[in-house]
């Protein structure tokens, strides 16, 4: 017991209520030092809510909050002092050019200018930045823009760092530099990351635990391993039409009933060996000529989420 | 935590290793008031500057269709309109612009990234608000300029705008960051800040001799109508200097009181 590290944040009993919505609901957390820590659910979850509850913007309704032995919820004006919190909003940034806005973050969180100055340089080199750092972020395109700000994120060290959908609308080379500098922050100075995401295979690549909450209560918490175990042996058979459906074949018709529908694509979760006979009635005769697409993968944290009895219809938008 | 941590372990280092981790320092005020102050006018590049010129063209197109009704030379009423319309270049951006401001920073989210940094609120708003007023100052020397040549007013005390844009800059910035931090809505802090603004208009142009008795008490109770007196007194031959440092000083005193509030506008509206 004396081996595992100090928790980084521990979360007890935390609710909060938007009016008569009850937006977090007895959430209880415990995340650790240096991990990179998953919140995943659907728009609406309560995952914005408990992370503005960690960051001392919001106060809970009852429930207690620790960060680094610090009680947050006595004092939330310590949480800037420990964390570093990328929200979603820009418009405080956003006519500053990059350098600026790191380098003006930097001095907020309490650098001199020099040191500002500095470590924005290094920041804006470590993310490819440079290109972009006279330009406002306004101007940038919406990837570009939160990458700016995961930049001024980063200026001035933190032992927390809360990122909201921090790759929203970025392109691969830009989470790529993302994670990169995520990683390396936490292999050379144990960064703890506290991660808000609904995109399941960011969350399934990068996060070491996972916790999954659902109309505001924590339904998992797990390595994404772990939670897909709950579905393992499962696979996810994803078939489009060209046209009408043909439910003259036998399978297909059967399918219509189980398959999840959206639009011409249809979703199902079965077992292996169905999904063999189910892609050999398809591949062949009738139901071939009306077939578009089919792909057979690995059940995925959806089909955890969907399994743990998550509601709203899955979590990717 | 701390407790439970040495009675779980019962070695004083490891207690210490498991204590609460020393916090990052805070941004102390000056520092942090210069870095939002700096950024804020960098801000002015891509957003601000066609303000300004609107600013500047409204006082001056007032000062010429004010010219149809009042005569030039040295009148009371030409005093008033040069220095009302020269101080409704501080109203137009320090109040309007600034409620403007932090009413779409409050409704967007945006306060959020102040709130997480670990700055004085007062260097927010206090930077913010010098900002937006150091913004005034060429438009409002313009105006002062051109409506001086215009209504042939003497020049030779036009340096007491350097008092007037800053201490009623204080006064209006501060009612302006309030009114945007307080507004329950975007568009209420934007209605407001447009009245606000359309109240200096009307009380600071119109020569207060002219004014009702009611409209010159409503006259009174408003921060830039010092301002307005003070550097309409400045126009006079010999200039009752007691008087406009009076002025002055109720501007200053109502800078602090309304820098004050915003104050406590910007932490109530970060800590909900």
């Amino acid at each position: 017991m004396s081996d595992a590290p100090p928790p980084c944040c521990s979360v007890r009993g935390l609710t909060k209520n938007h009016g008569q919505i009850r937006a977090n609901d007895g959430v209880d957390l415990e995340i650790r030092q240096g991990e990179v820590f998953g919140l995943l659910g659907p728009n609406g979850a309560g995952k914005s809510t408990l992370v503005r509850q960690l960051t001392g913007l919001l106060r809970p309704d009852a429930g207690s909050v620790e960060i680094l032995g610090h009680d947050v919820v006595r004092h939330p004006e310590r949480a800037a002092r420990l964390l570093g919190y990328l929200g979603q909003e820009s418009t405080a940034l956003d006519e500053l050019t990059v350098a600026l806005a790191a380098e003006t973050t930097g001095r907020l969180r309490g650098l001199s200018r020099a040191a500002a100055r500095a470590e924005s340089a290094e920041v804006l080199a470590e993310l490819d930045l440079e290109p972009l750092a006279g330009r406002p972020l306004a101007k940038l395109s919406g990837g570009q823009r939160r990458l700016a700000c995961f930049a001024a994120t980063l200026v001035g060290e933190r032992p927390l760092l809360v990122l909201d959908e921090p790759t929203t609308g970025m392109d691969p080379v830009a989470r790529r530099a993302v994670w990169t500098a995520v990683d390396r922050r936490r292999a050379e100075r144990g960064t703890t990351v506290l991660l808000v995401t609904h995109n399941v295979i960011e969350a399934e690549t990068v996060l070491d635990r996972v916790a999954v909450l659902d109309q505001g209560r924590v339904i998992a918490c797990d390595t994404p391993g772990g939670l897909k175990a709950l579905v393992a042996g499962d696979v996810r058979l994803d078939l489009v039409w060209r046209t009408e459906p043909p439910l003259q074949v036998a399978a297909v018709a059967g399918l219509a009933e189980r398959a999840e529908r959206t639009g011409r694509r249809w979703s199902v979760r079965t077992s292996p060996e169905e999904a063999r006979e189910l892609v050999a009635a398809v591949t062949t005769g009738p139901a071939f000529a009306a077939l578009d697409d089919f792909t057979l993968t690995t059940a995925s944290l959806e089909d955890a989420y969907l399994q743990l009895g998550g509601r709203r219809g899955g979590l990717a938008k | 935590m701390t407790v439970l941590s040495d009675t779980e372990t019962g070695t004083a280092p490891r207690a210490a290793a498991t204590g609460p981790a020393p916090l990052a320092p805070a941004a102390r005020l000056l520092p942090a008031l210069a870095a939002v102050y700096r950024a804020q006018l960098a801000r002015a590049k891509v957003a601000r500057i066609p303000l300004m010129f609107v600013a500047t063209f409204q006082s001056v197109g007032i000062l010429v269709m004010m010219r149809g009704v009042v005569d030039g030379g040295d009148n009371p009423s030409a005093r008033a309109v040069v220095a009302g319309s020269s101080v409704l270049v501080v109203a137009f951006v320090a109040l309007n612009l600034l409620a403007q401001y932090f009413g779409r920073l409050r409704a967007t989210g945006g306060l959020d990234h102040y709130a997480t940094l670990p700055v004085p609120p007062a260097s927010v708003v206090l930077g913010a608000a010098a900002a937006y007023a150091s913004f005034t100052l060429p438009g409002a020397l313009v105006t002062a300029g051109f409506g001086a040549w215009f209504f042939q007013l003497p020049l030779t005390h036009l340096w007491v705008l350097l008092a007037v844009v800053p201490l009623a800059g204080a006064a209006l910035s501060g009612l302006g960051a309030a009114l945007g931090l307080l507004a329950p809505k975007q568009e209420i802090a934007t209605l407001l800040g447009q009245l606000g603004m359309s109240a200096a208009l009307l009380l600071g142009v119109l020569p207060a001799g002219r004014l009702p008795q009611a409209i010159r008490l409503l006259r009174d109770l408003l921060p830039s109508t010092y301002g307005v007196d003070a550097f309409a007194r400045s126009f006079a031959p010999a200039p009752a200097w007691p008087a406009v440092l009076g002025d002055l000083a109720v501007c200053a005193g109502v800078g602090l009181v309304s820098l004050t509030l915003a104050t406590y506008a910007y932490r109530r509206a970060t800590t909900r």
